[in-house]
């Protein structure tokens, strides 16, 4: 019970899992699809409060992680390049390609540039007009309509030396392939809260009604979390499968009006490849046809670059919750956040990083870098 | 990078035809699009991804939130030095847009 005396409101957490245990009478498997809530879950030590019974399995929520290794390879090529100033959120900075990452390409004399918002890229662009200024745009459903909205103000301003190289990723899709996956245990999803904020629930209902799965929107501080497992649970002990909002101060049933009016102009739905899963219909997003000119992969012709992903990673199986991260080989042997082999070690978001981090604190006492972020 | 942090309006004003506000979240202050909450006004919260506000939030639950992202040292992670954070030595690095 060592944790518990650290969240926010322990009185609360223990009632919470109190109900929980008192609700639950046979084992059951929820996946949880937001990185911030793995984050939260494996800091917390959540799964380890949480009934025998209950299994949390990590899904495919951070989007640094599921980033394809192409992509990445196509980043460095960009950034490479002398006329290009090339912006990005910090979290990309780490991630491998083949051989080498941004961190590596500033290093060998590229203009890799980290900034807090997109539109800080923007003013990067306006401020230096001979140079070609590209920004990373990858993320979920949270992440799409900053980036949108940059590229729509990049053509109101008439600025025409910015670009985006997109790899944007939406969370339905998944859901739909972990379903539809013949190794399939989840049976039920705390959705991503701020996916909802933007997108609101209404791509949820016919999902859960098709796969008879419960799918409940839940936050990602520990008390939130513990919310969703209690309202998850009874749902599946009910033998009922609805979408229900557990974080209903920061997520309406319809979502960002705005915010999705500018998704509909400046994207358009497309096939994406998801790191360690494969192409997944329809699950991502790229820019739309009025907005193809500000493409990076389109201007800088990178298009064709095509990468295998390393088979030693077991970052797939992880993704599925089809393998624990401590349960690969190269966990915190030859891969570690200092020599991430996969994405899922780089993000302190992905479930491998999230293990390394706080899980091995458990059984061994960690070095210090071990855990820059405690 | 998918954090969304609640910030406090400072005040609100313009920049290239879009309405922007002046934010403080717990501390550090930023410049944040308005374009998707245009209604929000000074002293009221949201929650603020990647330098947009994308939801109203009540006061105590984003002071909560705050608290609890400080305590965790996360508010250090979404606006303290990436390249730094990279490194995993500290120092050497600029990063002076993220500063920004
Ligand atoms: S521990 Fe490393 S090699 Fe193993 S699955 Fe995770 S990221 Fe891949």
């Amino acid at each position: 019970m060592k944790y518990l005396d650290e969240f926010q409101d322990p009185e609360l957490a223990r009632r919470l899992l109190d109900e929980i245990r008192a609700t639950v009478t046979r084992p059951w498997a929820l996946m949880e699809v937001c990185g911030g809530q793995t984050h939260s879950i494996i800091r917390h030590g959540i799964d380890q409060l949480l009934p025998e019974q209950v299994e949390l399995i990590h899904g495919p929520g951070c989007p640094v992680c599921v980033t394809p290794l192409e992509v990445i390879d196509k980043a460095l090529e960009i950034a490479s390049r002398p006329e290009v100033i090339f912006c990005s959120f910090g979290d990309m900075l780490r991630v491998p390609g083949t051989g080498r990452d941004l961190f590596q390409v500033r290093g060998e004399g590229g203009d890799v540039r980290v900034v807090y918002s997109p539109l800080d890229a923007l003013r990067i662009a306006q401020r230096h007009p001979e140079r070609e200024v590209v920004f990373f745009g990858i993320g979920f459903e949270t992440t799409a309509p900053p980036n949108a909205m940059t590229v729509h103000q990049a053509r109101k301003l008439g600025i025409r030396n910015f670009s985006l190289l997109v790899s944007h990723v939406r969370v339905p899709p998944a859901i739909e392939a972990i379903m539809r996956s013949p190794s399939c245990r989840v049976q039920a999803f705390l959705a991503a809260g701020h996916v909802c904020t933007v997108m609101g629930v209404g791509e949820y209902p016919e999902l859960a009604e098709r796969h008879r799965v419960p799918i409940v929107v839940t936050g990602f501080e520990p008390l939130d979390i513990l919310e969703g497992v209690r309202r998850t649970v009874t749902q599946l002990e009910r033998g009922e499968h609805t979408v229900d909002n557990a974080y209903p101060r920061a997520v309406r049933a319809e979502g960002n009006p705005a915010a999705l009016a500018m998704l509909e102009d400046v994207f358009e739905v497309t096939d994406r490849s998801w790191r360690g899963i494969g192409v997944i219909p329809g699950s991502g997003w790229r820019l739309s046809r009025r907005y193809r000119d500000y493409d990076a992969e389109l201007r800088f012709a990178v298009d064709g670059i095509r990468t295998e992903e390393p088979a030693e990673c077991r970052s797939g199986e992880v993704l599925q919750g089809l393998l624990k991260p401590h349960a690969c080989e190269m966990f915190g042997t030859r891969c570690t956040p200092r020599t991430p082999l996969g994405a899922t070690m780089v993000s302190s978001e992905g479930a491998c990083a999230a293990y390394y981090l706080y899980r091995r604190l458990q059984t061994t006492p960690a070095p210090r870098e071990a855990s820059p972020v405690a | 990078m998918c954090l969304a942090v609640p910030g406090r309006v400072l005040d609100i004003g313009e920049r290239d035809g879009t309405r922007v506000a002046t934010v403080d979240f717990g501390g550090v202050v930023k410049e944040v699009c308005l374009e998707y909450l245009p209604d929000l006004k000074v002293g009221e919260y949201a929650i603020v991804h990647v330098g947009f506000a994308l939801q109203r939030l009540d006061e105590e639950s984003a002071r909560h939130t705050l608290e609890l992202f400080a305590e965790l040292g996360m508010l250090q992670e979404e606006f303290g030095d990436p390249w730094e954070a990279a490194a995993g030595t500290g120092g050497a690095h600029g990063g002076e847009e993220a500063h920004r």
